[in-house]
């Protein structure tokens, strides 16, 4: 296993290489000279050398490149324009807000979306798979961002049972900091659990249909038995796959929704640098979810040795 | 996706009979259907906005500011008095626009680069795999977001961001149909009687990796309206008084309580065409699928 996981970290290193050789490109797509935008209204050239000079925007752009990423290996990633705090700290506050939120939309995701595709797989052709096709194709269809709204107009301003805005951190006032979570992690967990249903449903389909399920049944197993024993478990495999690869939809999906309900996270963050031309948040942002997008790629990978006892001698 | 490389298609000799079973087995699909219909529906409305008897999208009428849905109005009027109905109608045109070019993008850069890795394999193979990795590393709407910003937001740039972002899934899927085309005997058979690369690609390889990619396409103009809408919400993409559903969704946010009409209907348009993209999407991907259920 520990082979296994070094050589998948080795070849993810060309891959984030050349993530953060984009990353770098992008301030290079602004129009115009990066250091007017730093400085605002201030025009004295001396200043902007001065600022040029700061930054090492005099140097090659292969050498600024070799500036940039050296910084962030250390863990600089710059400092925000507006805060002045660094980057890294800057996400290191966000952060767990907006774990909070996607921990709580996964867990609703799959408390609707696993049962879901299970029983429509089990009830192929009859009107409840229908159902449940029809309900995951609105999900997957909805926009969040629009589903967020219509949520606070009925639940909080017709109904006034949850609060739409008014985070408060998990360690300060646990439950009130559940309630507030509650609605923005539905509206982030139903396109989620709409994507987990399908997937469920076709693991389940193509596990239904095995030997295997074939003998328990004759042995004269239970359906219930059968069904979550036998089927269930080996179509956990996929799923538990598909599950950690969700997690970039989960993020982009937790921009909008933390815009909405005004939970200030990892979205609200990146939706604030990008209108305050905040760039190096922004950069360290895409930095770091793609790095960590591929930290969960290896993790899916492992998940599926350690569930699929098949792929171990592999 | 297996569409391709199944020999019951490939070998069919008859263009005419496979363009035939494709149509009946489409039009059995009543899902199939509604998507097109609704499809359809989206589209004659956007092309047919300037000749609708319909108000003026920018007209600002300060005497019917927020006014409910009415004979008049049938959809309500905004913060400012703007007909919602024909803002709508003109925001039809915007959404579609960018998930037909943002996609035309995503396509036409996609699918070179994907031909060109699955045909020239080696280093060329290697080299634009993993620029695909690492471009899908990033969250789609993330990296579009971050592209928007970084070009500035319109909504030329909402569809470039868009576009780019998109292209790495075309790429990895004409890379996977070329690759297993490439095993097919009447390739083989080119190469061995001497056809050239461009006629060999442009004969045989783009016509078969053809119906995935259309798939593809409908599927991935859904999710390229999703987007739009999404960055316009956020204000990156079509810029006021320029009507777009994401932009309407982000002015009714703040009126919810006085107007909730302002939100409902955009919302429900960007709902149905994307359920209509989906569904053909789908109906597409069962017609052209060679294995008979």
């Amino acid at each position: 296993m520990l082979a296994f996981l070094g050589r998948r970290v080795l070849i993810a290193i060309p891959t984030i290489i050349l993530i953060s050789i984009f990353v770098f490109g992008m301030q290079k797509l602004l129009p115009g000279d990066p250091v007017l935008a730093m400085a605002g209204e201030e025009r004295d050239p001396e200043v902007l050398e001065y600022l040029r000079e700061k930054y090492r925007l005099n140097d090659p752009i292969p050498v600024q490149y070799l500036n940039w990423i050296g910084n962030a290996l250390r863990g600089d990633l710059g400092i925000s324009l507006r805060t002045n705090q660094p980057v890294l700290e800057l996400i290191g506050q966000k952060l767990p807000v907006t774990i909070q939120l996607a921990v709580m939309a996964l867990i609703i995701a799959m408390v609707i979306g696993i049962p879901a595709g299970v029983l429509s797989a089990y009830k192929k052709g009859t009107w409840i798979d229908w159902v449940a096709n029809t309900v995951a194709l609105s999900g997957l269809s909805v926009p969040n961002f629009w589903l967020g709204i219509m949520m606070i107009l009925l639940v909080s301003v017709q109904l006034g049972w949850l609060p739409a805005s008014g985070y408060r951190p998990l360690s300060e006032d646990p439950i009130q900091s559940i309630k507030t979570m509650l609605m923005p992690a539905f509206v982030l967990g139903t396109a989620i659990a709409a994507t987990l249903m399908r997937h469920t449903r076709s693991a389940m389909l193509g596990v239904l249909k095995s030997d295997y399920v074939r003998t328990a049944r004759a042995k004269g197993l239970s359906e219930r038995v059968v069904l979550v024993k036998h089927a269930l478990r080996n179509a956990l495999v996929p799923i538990v796959t598909v599950t950690t690869l969700l997690f970039g939809e989960l993020l982009a999906g937790a921009v909008l929704t933390e815009q909405i309900f005004t939970i200030p996270g990892f979205g609200k963050l990146v939706v604030d640098a990008v209108f305050n031309r905040d760039y190096a948040v922004v950069q360290g942002i895409v930095l770091c979810t793609g790095v960590a997008f591929i930290a969960m790629n290896i993790l899916a990978d492992a998940a599926y040795r350690v569930l699929n006892p098949r792929m171990k001698d592999q | 996706m297996t569409a391709v490389t199944d020999p019951r298609t490939t070998a069919d000799p008859t263009p005419a009979k496979s363009r035939s079973r494709f149509w009946s087995k489409f039009l059995a699909n009543p899902a199939a259907i509604l998507g097109g219909v609704l499809v359809l529906f989206f589209v004659t409305v956007a092309a047919l906005a300037p000749i609708l008897p319909i108000f003026d999208p920018t007209a600002t009428d300060w005497l019917a500011v927020r006014k409910a849905p009415s004979a008049e109005h049938p959809f309500g009027t905004d913060e400012i008095g703007r007909d919602v109905l024909s803002r709508m109608i003109w925001g039809a045109q915007a959404s579609l626009l960018a998930g037909v070019v943002s996609v035309a993008i995503a396509v036409l850069l996609g699918v070179p680069l994907g031909v060109l890795a699955g045909y020239a394999r080696g280093w060329t193979d290697a080299a634009i795999s993993r620029v695909t990795e690492a471009l899908l590393a990033a969250p789609f709407l993330i990296l579009a977001i971050a592209l928007a910003a970084f070009l500035g937001p319109s909504l030329t740039n909402a569809m470039i961001a868009i576009g780019l972002s998109a292209m790495p899934i075309f790429i990895r899927l004409a890379r996977a149909q070329t690759m297993a085309v490439m095993t097919e005997d009447y390739v083989e058979s080119a190469r061995a009687i001497g056809l050239g690369h461009i006629a060999l690609i442009g004969r045989y390889i783009l016509p078969n990796i053809f119906p995935p990619i259309l798939v593809q396409s409908t599927l991935t103009i859904a999710t390229a309206i999703i987007a739009e809408a999404s960055l316009s919400f956020l204000g990156l993409g079509q810029q006021p008084p320029a009507p777009s559903w994401g932009s309407m969704l982000n002015i009714a946010k703040n009126f919810l309580e006085q107007a909730p009409w302002m939100a409902l209907y955009p919302g429900i348009a960007i709902f149905l065409v994307v359920l209509g993209f989906n569904l053909l999407g789908d109906g597409l991907r069962d017609a052209l699928d060679p294995r008979d259920h």
